[in-house]
C-alpha cells in the first residue's frame, strides 16, 4: 500500500463518525477518498485545511473528514468559504457540494466565486438528482431522464458543469468521475495546488435516487456507464460533434493564471497605505482612532 | 454597555452621521472583516468599511447577496476574526437563514439593520421600526438573540462596540436595530477615545487541551478558530458537545435550551434603559430608537400640561427584561408605547406589566416619524384630559 493511501487514511476521522450515512454502492464515498489521496500527496497537516459544505449527500462529506470542517445551509458553502479564507488565508479551503446544492440552490454564490477568484477549490459531486431528498430532479438532470419531480421524464435541459465553471471566470476547472478514481484524485491535487478558484466536477451515481428511476441496473451498471461515456479532453478534440452526443469529457478543461483575490487585494492595500493621498483621505474618517492613525504614520513614513 | 463618557477621555468634537459612527463602532471594536450587499438606507457602513479596512488591516468583501454576506462573516468569524455586516428589511429578511445558522452554531456575529418601512420594498428611504419581532423571531426554531437600539449617533458608535463585544461574548449573533432617521442623521459628537471602552476578546480554549468541546455543556464554551490547533466539526443539525450531529434526546433538549438559555437568563444583566422623569411619573412613555427622542419632548410637553409623565427608553430591545417595568408599575395610571409599526415590542411591554396597567399603543407607519404633538395629543386623550 502506498504511503499516501496510508495517511490519507489518517485523514478520516476516529471510527465513531463511521460508517457513513451514504448508501452502499454510492459514489460520494470514492470521492471522499480520492480527495483524501490528494491531500495526503501534497502533505497538508490537518490544522491547515476547511473543508465546507452545503446540504445534501455531499453535505455530509465534511462530517468524516478530519479537518476543519464547516457543513452550512443549502447552497451557501461557497459563500461561508469565502469568508474562513479571506479571514485565515494560510488555510487550504475546499468545498464540497452536490449538483442541487451548488448549481440550484447555491448556483449565485458558484458563479460569483468562478468570478472572483479567490484561492479555493469546489469540487461538485454531479450525481445528476437530489439523492437525500428521495431523487427529484436537478439542475443536471438530462432531458427526458426521471426523476421523482419529473415522473414522465425531465422537460428541463441540464447545465454543463464544467462549462458553467469555466463561463462565469473559474481559472481551473476539470472533471472526471467516480469510476475514474485515481484520475480524480489526481485532478483534485492539482485543482487545490492551481493558484486561484479551482472546480472540480465529479460525475459521481446516485444509484438509491437516479439509478433505479433511470433503468440503470445497479450501482456498478452506472459506474460502467460512466467508463464508456467519458472521453478524455485531449481525445475529445479529434471527435466530430455527433460522436460526443450524450458523452462528457475528462481532464483539465481550464487552466489559466488571473491574478487571485486575496493577493490582489493586499497588494493594493500595502499600495494604499504607503499613498499619502488614501492615508489622508481613510485619516481624515478615522480621526478619532489614534492606533489606527499611528499605524497608518508608520507605514506612510 | 459602553460608557460613551468613560475615563480614557474623548476624541475632538466631530460630525458624523449614525451610519458612519455604527461603522467607525465596529472598527473600534475589532472588526476585520466585512461583508455586504449595497442596499439603503445602510450602504454607507459597507462604503466606509470598504475604505477603511484595507488600512486597518482587514479585509473588506461585497457579496453576490444578503445570503452570502452572512455566511461570509460567519465563516470569517469561526477563523477567528470579529466580523460585521449591515442591511435594511429585505437583505434582514434574506439573512434570517443563516442568522438562524449562528445562532445555532454559536459564532459570533453582528449585523446592523439600518430599518426601513415595509413589508418588501415598501419605502426604501423612510424609517420605521418594523423588523422588532423579526429580529427576535424571523429565523425558523428556537433560539435567541441580543439586539440593541441606539437612539444618538454617539450610540451608533457606543452600541456597535456592544453588538461586536456581547456577540463575543455569548457566542451569538447580535443585531443593531437603527433605522433610516438615526442611520442618515447628522449629529456633532465627542467620540470616547480607544482605551476608554471594554473590549471583549473571544475565549479560545487553553493551548494543548486535550478533546476540545465547542459546544459544552453548561455555559458558553471558548471558541477556537479554525487553522488553530484544535479541529472540529461545524454544523447547523443538532449537535453534541462535539459539535458532531445528533438525534439522542436529552443531547437536542438539552442544546436547544442552552442557546435559548445563555441569553434569556441574563435577559436582567443586559437591560440597559434611560429614564427620564420617571421618579415621579404616573403615567409611563415606553420607547426606543429615533421614537424616543420624539417621546422626550412629549414628556416635557405633558408636564407643561400637569400630566405626570415620564420616558422609559430601551436600549437592549432583545433580551427583553420586564424588571425595571414591573418596579415602576405600581405608581402608574398609563403606558403608552408608540413606535413605527402596528404594535410590536408592545406586546412585550403587555407581557411584562400583565395587565396591572393599562398599556396604550400608538402606531405609526406611513414612513414618517411622529411629531412630538402627535404622541402628547394621543397620550392626554388616553389619560381622559
Ligand atoms: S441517496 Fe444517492 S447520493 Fe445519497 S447516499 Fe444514497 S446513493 Fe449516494
Amino acid at each position: 500500500m502506498s504511503e499516501a493511501i496510508e495517511n490519507a487514511r489518517t485523514f478520516l476521522r476516529p471510527s465513531k463518525k463511521l460508517p457513513t450515512v451514504w448508501c452502499g454502492g454510492c459514489g460520494l464515498g470514492i470521492l471522499m477518498s480520492a480527495m483524501t489521496r490528494a491531500l495526503a500527496r501534497l502533505g497538508v497537516e490537518k490544522n491547515d485545511v476547511a473543508v465546507v459544505s452545503g446540504i445534501g449527500c455531499t453535505g455530509r462529506l465534511p462530517t468524516y473528514v478530519d479537518f476543519n470542517t464547516l457543513h452550512t445551509t443549502h447552497g451557501r458553502g461557497l459563500a461561508f468559504a469565502t469568508g474562513v479564507k479571506l479571514a485565515r488565508p494560510k488555510l487550504t479551503v475546499i468545498a464540497a457540494m452536490g449538483d442541487g446544492d451548488a448549481l440550484a440552490i447555491g448556483g449565485n454564490h458558484f458563479i460569483h466565486a468562478c468570478r472572483r477568484n479567490i484561492d479555493m477549490t469546489a469540487i461538485v459531486a454531479n450525481n445528476h438528482i437530489y439523492g437525500m431528498t428521495g431523487g427529484q430532479y436537478s439542475p443536471t438532470t438530462p432531458h427526458g431522464k426521471r426523476g421523482t419531480t419529473a415522473p414522465y421524464g425531465n422537460v428541463e435541459h441540464d447545465f454543463d458543469v464544467a462549462a458553467l465553471a469555466a463561463g462565469a471566470g473559474a481559472t481551473f476547472v476539470a472533471r472526471s468521475s467516480v469510476y475514474h478514481a485515481q484520475e480524480l484524485d489526481r485532478l483534485i491535487e492539482k485543482a487545490v495546488l492551481h493558484k486561484g478558484f479551482s472546480v472540480v466536477e465529479a460525475v459521481s451515481n446516485c444509484y438509491t435516487s437516479y439509478g433505479r428511476l433511470n433503468k440503470h441496473a445497479s450501482p456498478v451498471d452506472m459506474l460502467r456507464w460512466m467508463k464508456e461515456n467519458s472521453v478524455p479532453v485531449g481525445k475529445a478534440e479529434t471527435m466530430e460533434p455527433w460522436e460526443l452526443e450524450g458523452k462528457f469529457t475528462r481532464g483539465v478543461i481550464v487552466e489559466r493564471e488571473l491574478p487571485e483575490f486575496i493577493e490582489a487585494y493586499d497588494d493594493l492595500a500595502e499600495r494604499l497605505t504607503t499613498s499619502p493621498s488614501a492615508v489622508e483621505r481613510v485619516k481624515s474618517i478615522l480621526k478619532s482612532f489614534d492606533e489606527t492613525a499611528e499605524r497608518l504614520n508608520a507605514k506612510a513614513e | 454597555m459602553t460608557d460613551p463618557k468613560a475615563d480614557g477621555g474623548t476624541t475632538e468634537m466631530q460630525v458624523f452621521q449614525g451610519n458612519e459612527a455604527s461603522a467607525l463602532g465596529g472598527l473600534a471594536g475589532g472588526v476585520t472583516f466585512f461583508a455586504g450587499y449595497p442596499i439603503t438606507p445602510s450602504s454607507e457602513i459597507a462604503e466606509m468599511m470598504s475604505q477603511a479596512l484595507p488600512l486597518a488591516g482587514g479585509r473588506f468583501i461585497q457579496m453576490e447577496d444578503e445570503i452570502a454576506s452572512i455566511a461570509a462573516i460567519i465563516g470569517a468569524s469561526l477563523a477567528g476574526s470579529k466580523t460585521m455586516t449591515a442591511t435594511s428589511g429585505p437583505g434582514f429578511s434574506l439573512m434570517q437563514e443563516n442568522l438562524g445558522f449562528a445562532a445555532i452554531a454559536e459564532i459570533p456575529i453582528t449585523i446592523v439593520n439600518v430599518q426601513r418601512a415595509g413589508p418588501s420594498t415598501g419605502l426604501p428611504t423612510q424609517p420605521a421600526q418594523m423588523d422588532i419581532q423579526q429580529t427576535r423571531w424571523g429565523t425558523h426554531g428556537d433560539h435567541s438573540i441580543i439586539a440593541l437600539a441606539p437612539s444618538t449617533v454617539l450610540e451608533c458608535f457606543t452600541m456597535t462596540i456592544d453588538c461586536v463585544n456581547l456577540a463575543e461574548r455569548f457566542r451569538t449573533p447580535t443585531v443593531l436595530l437603527m433605522d433610516e432617521v438615526i442611520g442618515h442623521m447628522r449629529e456633532t459628537v465627542v467620540l470616547p477615545r480607544p482605551g476608554s471602552y471594554e473590549i471583549v476578546e473571544r475565549r479560545a480554549p487553553d493551548p494543548g487541551t486535550e478533546d476540545y468541546c465547542p459546544f459544552d455543556c453548561d455555559e458558553v464554551a471558548p471558541l477556537a478558530s479554525f487553522g488553530s490547533e484544535h479541529r472540529f466539526h461545524v454544523t447547523g443539525l443538532t449537535h453534541d458537545k462535539r459539535g458532531f450531529p445528533t438525534m439522542v434526546a436529552d443531547e437536542v433538549d438539552r442544546k436547544i435550551r442552552r442557546i435559548v438559555d445563555k441569553i434569556e437568563d441574563a435577559a436582567d444583566d443586559l437591560a440597559d434603559y434611560e429614564e427620564f422623569m420617571t421618579e415621579d411619573a404616573d403615567v409611563l412613555l415606553f420607547a426606543y430608537g429615533s421614537t424616543a427622542r420624539v417621546a422626550k419632548s412629549s414628556v416635557r410637553a405633558l408636564r407643561g400640561e400637569g400630566v405626570k409623565a415620564g420616558l422609559l427608553r430601551a436600549k437592549t430591545i432583545w433580551p427583553f427584561s420586564t424588571k425595571r417595568l414591573r418596579e415602576l408599575a405600581g405608581d402608574l395610571r398609563l403606558i403608552v408605547v408608540p413606535e413605527m409599526n402596528l404594535g410590536q415590542l408592545v406586546l412585550e411591554v403587555e407581557r411584562g406589566v400583565c395587565g396591572e396597567v393599562p398599556v396604550r399603543h400608538l402606531g405609526r407607519v406611513d414612513g414618517h416619524l411622529f411629531e412630538p404633538d402627535d404622541i402628547t395629543g394621543f397620550v392626554l386623550k388616553e389619560a381622559g384630559r
